[in-house]
């Protein structure tokens, strides 16, 4: 369970990456600002955050499937994973920037391929008139050109490797229940080895064991050369598998922390991070008041300010990330006088 | 007898389903007093949705009896009878079915006011119940597609309450949203039922939500299973929570 250190490169670095819509009338929403946060191959990060924190928007532009009106600045630099990083054709240790790639090097090399989406529902993600065999055949068609006897085979053990059953392969989505389709989608992202996994809020509408045996699964493929980055609102669900956990509020990252301090002892140590996880039913179950601002309408200081306890004059500032936490006053009680122990990135 | 005595809300060896042959309840009974708040867990497919339904009287069982008050239903859906209808409120999980997307959010919590001939009290009453669920008056000017799931499943708890209902159903009603807004509107539904005394039937599969909101909760099984025409099950609220933050 020990996370990988400093010197381990990366499978994806981003940094400062910011998303823009333009509206009508020249307003423009602020979706994501200056995002950065690095995922090694092996570890699993989680992003959480309430519906409208722009998470989602994130997952989009790391697959470059935004909409024509957004604008994207930073980079996020995906690299091949180590094992293969041995003696290949020149280039192959350049990384590729998803935020600068075009279309089709993003359809031809890397969605799929190099980049694996679970997604949200998986039951609007499958072709309804086409059965869950034909579908994994085209995927494994596509991705790794194989046809025939063999295809079918391959077919077969990418629904294996999701646990998908043999003998549910020819119903269509509508006959499975919320768990298979969910499999099935994951035996989809799965078929073209990608090394990173993105799963946008996979679990969203299943039943908590249906949950936990989702997430265990997407852990397990993680395994040492893939990485897998959560996108969640379920805490528990981020509590259960990620290494990492960092938080976004109104677009922005405003902690970042090893998964065992902020569920446990320490715990959070941004008062929004502290306010979401209080609000649990099995710890106090108090919201945090008010809701979060506009995208359209941020503040020039702290997001939070407005709802937060600890806010202070100095709080009108932006306040900078500093050690995995964007905060003037953040929270130290219970934690060792050392803070700055992680490596982690904001 | 006094009206009070009686439960707000009673089922009654209730069957419902879709296919006759196999019903997804067979022969549930289910009790809530005035007051009093009870939690129903089960599994996806157990037909706690359907039962939900039923309470509503937005289903109509194969067989059984649903009462309100001690009234047997007189209909369902648009069927049934207008006092009966009005004194349920239902709130469901996914808020962008249950919203008409022409409809800004204040027309949206105010439908049940002026489908019932109370128009005139709709400004005052949906300003009432914006404050409730914390909606400002630019949130309120919004139609569906322009505010989140959690804005709009407040808007969509205010509708439910619109009418003082002295039954509210929820089935999954936090199941989208994030723990803060889970506890705000938890909040708002226990700050009614206080005040009211209504009586909650709140559905979902998430145990640790449904025990501490509760007074008490019941599982529902699998519809195959031996549970066939027993009671169902329950357990009271435990009495200490873990805290932490
Ligand atoms: S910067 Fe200030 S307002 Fe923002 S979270 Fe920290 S203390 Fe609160």
């Amino acid at each position: 369970m020990s996370r990988k250190s400093d010197t381990v490169r990366p499978l994806l670095r981003v940094r400062e990456l910011s998303v823009r819509f333009g509206m009508r009338g020249g307003r423009d929403i602020a979706a994501v600002s200056d995002v950065s946060f690095d995922l090694a191959a092996g570890e699993c990060l989680a992003l959480v955050g309430e519906s409208g924190c722009g998470k989602s928007v994130l997952v989009s532009a790391l697959l470059g499937l935004l909409p024509a009106n957004a604008r994207t600045s930073g980079s996020a630099l995906l690299h091949r994973p180590t094992h293969d990083g041995g003696p290949g054709p020149a280039g192959q240790d350049e990384p590729l920037d998803l935020l600068a790639a075009d279309e089709a090097t993003l359809a031809r090399t890397v969605r799929g391929r190099r980049v694996g989406l679970v997604p949200q529902s998986p039951a609007a993600h499958l072709t309804p008139v086409r059965t869950v065999r034909s579908q994994l055949a085209e995927t494994v068609r596509e991705l790794k050109g194989l046809r025939g006897k063999e295809l079918a085979e391959a077919t077969r053990a990418a629904a294996g490797r999701a646990a998908f059953p043999a003998d549910h392969l020819d119903r269509y989505p509508h006959q499975l229940s919320g768990g298979l389709a969910q499999r099935a989608a994951t035996a989809l992202a799965l078929v073209g080895d990608a090394p990173l996994l993105l799963a946008d809020e996979p679990t969203t509408g299943l039943d908590r064991d249906l949950v936990e045996r989702t997430v265990d699964e997407l852990r397990a493929h993680t395994g040492e050369a893939r990485g897998l980055l959560l996108i969640t609102h379920d805490l528990a669900a981020a509590e259960r598998i990620a290494d990492r956990v960092a938080v976004m509020y109104a677009g922005r990252v405003v902690e970042v922390a090893a998964a065992g301090d902020f569920f446990g002892g320490p715990g959070p140590r941004h008062p929004y991070a502290r306010g979401l996880l209080a609000a649990l039913p099995e710890r106090d179950f108090t919201p945090i008041p008010g809701m979060p601002p506009e995208l359209g309408r941020l503040p020039d200081g702290c997001a939070f300010a407005s709802r937060c306890t600890r806010a202070s004059a100095a709080c009108a500032r932006l306040p900078a990330p500093d050690g995995g936490v964007a905060c003037h006053h953040p929270v130290t009680t219970g934690r060792p006088a050392c803070r700055h122990r992680e490596g982690s990135t904001v | 007898m006094t009206g009070t005595a009686l439960p707000a809300l009673e089922l009654d060896s209730v069957t419902a389903g879709y296919q006759r042959r196999a019903p997804v309840l067979r022969d549930v009974s289910l009790t809530v007093a005035a007051g009093e708040s009870v939690g129903l867990l089960g599994p996806s497919g157990c037909g706690k949705s359907t039962l939900a339904k039923v309470a509503a009287l937005l289903h109509r069982p194969y067989a059984g009896t649903v009462r309100l008050g001690g009234e047997p239903a007189g209909g369902w859906r648009h069927r049934a009878p207008r006092a009966q209808r009005t004194a349920v409120g239902v709130v469901f999980q996914q808020p962008r079915l249950a919203a008409d997307p022409r409809l800004t959010l204040a027309a949206l919590i105010a439908e049940p006011l002026r489908a019932t001939g109370r128009g005139a009290q709709a400004t005052e009453r949906v300003a009432q119940l914006a404050q409730a669920v914390g909606l400002g008056d630019d949130l309120l000017a919004r139609r569906p597609h322009e505010v989140s799931d959690g804005q709009l499943q407040r808007a969509c708890v205010a509708r439910a309450l619109a009418l003082r209902p002295r039954v509210l159903v929820c089935d999954e009603m936090t199941a989208m949203l994030d723990a803060s807004t889970t506890a705000a509107l938890v909040a708002v539904v226990e700050d009614y039922r206080q005040r009211s005394g209504a009586a909650l039937l709140a559905v979902g599969h998430d145990r640790a939500l449904l025990e501490r909101w509760c007074d008490r909760t019941v599982a529902l099984g699998a519809v195959a299973g031996p549970r066939d025409g027993t009671e169902l099950r329950s357990v009271p609220r435990a009495p200490a929570d873990r805290s932490a933050g």
